[in-house]
């Protein structure tokens, strides 16, 4: 049975696409065949991160509408033979996903896939909502600011009501908290909140810390999901978070000041 | 919505009943003096206006009939109207008030307020005169945008979130931290207390009377508090101390 996992916020800019990129690609690394679906109709982002855009040629409104079927629309990864993108439509609205056909076409994947990641949009609205309603986990992406925080919990509010699993009464959605572009220094100074205050606030399970991190820019503009550059801090911290994900304990890391030379050899933790 | 020839074949249908639980307040009439009322709702409604503020309402004329007082249930619907409130519905009225509400398009519900307080063994809660149906209890945090009422009681284990609202006709206990708004006793009932862990609240409110955070004191602030009415002012005490 397929486990459907929504990478989701609230507030736009985040890191969900990032995000939604790196577990999708580290979920398919490890083994499991995996589709990430771009649930930003009218923005579409993933296909750029994933470094597929030039081979769109039906997309996620397509199979909807019956324009497509899904093995039409679906693109395989060119550096994981086991992860399938689904693009969002640049041309259509919202409003042309429906409560129907999303829950058509993922019902569709579970059959043939073990995960389907969901990257929303920003916001609360239709997409938002869609992209959550059939979800099995939430990855709540906040960043470590007061208004990032305060959508994420405006929408950990919507996932316990609003979702198919709250609206038929089934366990809930499992919500984890991932802390992304954090700076310690800037916690250090005050600028930013720290992992204890946000988890204070959020009270909610904390999947890992992604660091503020210029391989993140350098990953997406070359198409290459963050999580493939092994070297850099991010994709080791999203490598953490899938490992963790799925079950292996690791302790957390990037919460502190970075460390000299001496502690970046010696230094685990 | 723009319309797409292909979608044909997925159109839905544009309508659907569902069944939902609302909660409303209930206007528990004991005298048919309408100046009084107004009198009276006025004083209520500044306490809260945000609350009251083109809220739905239902006016209760049981304990009227009861004693056989009659009341004009139109000019009854226009003190209410004309303080922003809306009139959703009446119960415990005699046949003609029934009808004079329906000529009105005002609903008529029969009275059957809680299941509970029929119950012959229900827990004793106070020794409160009001009545008060059993507590609700609440294990998942309450969060930014939600909104809790409970008829009676509210117990919460988990927090609440700031942007939650929580309102109870009874007492408030949160065995957590408090950041979004309390209101207790929401029907006027001033024996109601609100109980939390941590103090952190956006707005705490008894019967209608009520504190912003600004001014919740600091000595108060982020303790395990108890907040009760005395003579129409708020009190907060450590629990502590008490
Ligand atoms: N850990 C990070 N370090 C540095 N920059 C980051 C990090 N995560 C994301 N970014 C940058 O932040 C911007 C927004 O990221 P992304 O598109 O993933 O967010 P989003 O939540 O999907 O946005 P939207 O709400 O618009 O869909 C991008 O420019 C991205 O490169
Ligand atoms: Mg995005």
């Amino acid at each position: 049975m397929a486990r459907i996992i929504v990478v989701t916020s609230g507030k736009g800019g985040v890191g969900k696409t990032t995000t939604s990129a790196a577990i999708a690609m580290g979920l398919a690394k490890k083994g499991h065949k995996t589709a990430v679906i771009d649930f930003d109709v009218g923005l579409r982002n993933l296909d750029l991160i994933m470094g597929c855009e030039r081979r769109v040629v039906y997309d996620f409104v397509n199979v909807i509408n019956g324009e497509a079927s899904l093995n039409q629309a679906l693109i395989r990864d060119k550096h994981c033979d086991q992860l399938y993108i689904l693009p969002a439509s640049q041309t259509r609205d919202k409003d042309a996903l429906t409560q129907e056909g999303v829950g058509k076409v993922l019902e569709d994947l579970a059959k043939d896939f073990q995960y389907i990641v969901c990257d929303s949009p920003a916001g609360i609205e239709k997409g938002a909502h869609l992209a959550m309603y059939f979800a099995d986990d939430a990855f709540v992406v906040t960043n470590p600011e007061v208004s990032s925080v305060r959508d994420s919990d405006r929408m950990l509010g919507l996932l316990s009501s609003k979702s198919r699993r709250a609206e038929q009464n089934e366990e809930p959605i499992k919500e984890y908290l991932l802390l992304s572009r954090y700076a310690p220094d800037r916690v250090k100074l005050g600028d930013m909140l720290s992992v204890d205050d946000v988890q204070d606030i959020l009270s909610l399970h904390l999947l890992g810390v992604i660091p503020e991190s210029k391989s993140v820019l350098t990953a997406s503009n070359s198409g290459v999901p963050v999580i493939l550059d092994e070297k850099s801090d991010a994709g080791q911290a999203y490598a953490d978070i899938v490992a963790r994900y799925l079950g292996e304990e690791r302790p957390h890391r990037f919460i502190d000041e970075k460390k000299g030379l001496f502690g970046k050899l010696f230094g685990g933790k | 919505m723009s319309t797409d020839s292909q979608n044909t074949p997925h159109s839905t249908s544009v309508l659907e009943f569902k069944s939902s639980t609302f909660s409303v307040p209930v206007l528990v009439l004991s005298n048919n003096d309408l100046d009084a009322i107004e009198q009276q709702l006025q004083k209520k409604i500044q306490l809260a206006p945000e609350f009251f503020k083109n809220s739905p309402i239902v006016f209760d004329v049981q304990e009227l009939n009861a004693q056989k007082i009659d009341i004009d249930i139109a000019a009854l619907a226009n003190v209410i109207r004309k303080f922003g409130l809306m009139p959703i519905g009446i119960r415990g009225g005699n046949e003609q008030q029934a009808k004079s509400a329906l000529d009105l398009h005002i609903p008529v519900y029969s009275i059957h307020n809680n299941l509970s307080s029929d119950a012959p063994k229900q827990q004793k809660n106070t020794t409160q005169t009001t009545e008060i149906s059993s507590a609700t209890l609440i294990t998942q945090p309450i969060r930014s945008g939600q909104r809790i009422y409970a008829k009676g009681d509210l117990i919460i284990m988990a927090q609440v979130s700031a942007g939650a609202e929580i309102m109870a006709e009874g007492n408030i206990h949160i065995y957590n931290t408090l950041r979004g708004r309390a209101l207790a006793g929401v029907q006027g009932n001033p024996d109601a207390r609100i109980f939390c862990f941590d103090l952190q609240a956006e707005l705490i409110s008894i019967a209608g009377n009520y504190k912003i955070s600004e001014d919740i004191k600091d000595s108060t602030r982020n303790k395990p508090v108890q907040i009760y009415l005395e003579e129409h002012t708020l009190f907060i005490q450590d629990i502590r101390e008490h």
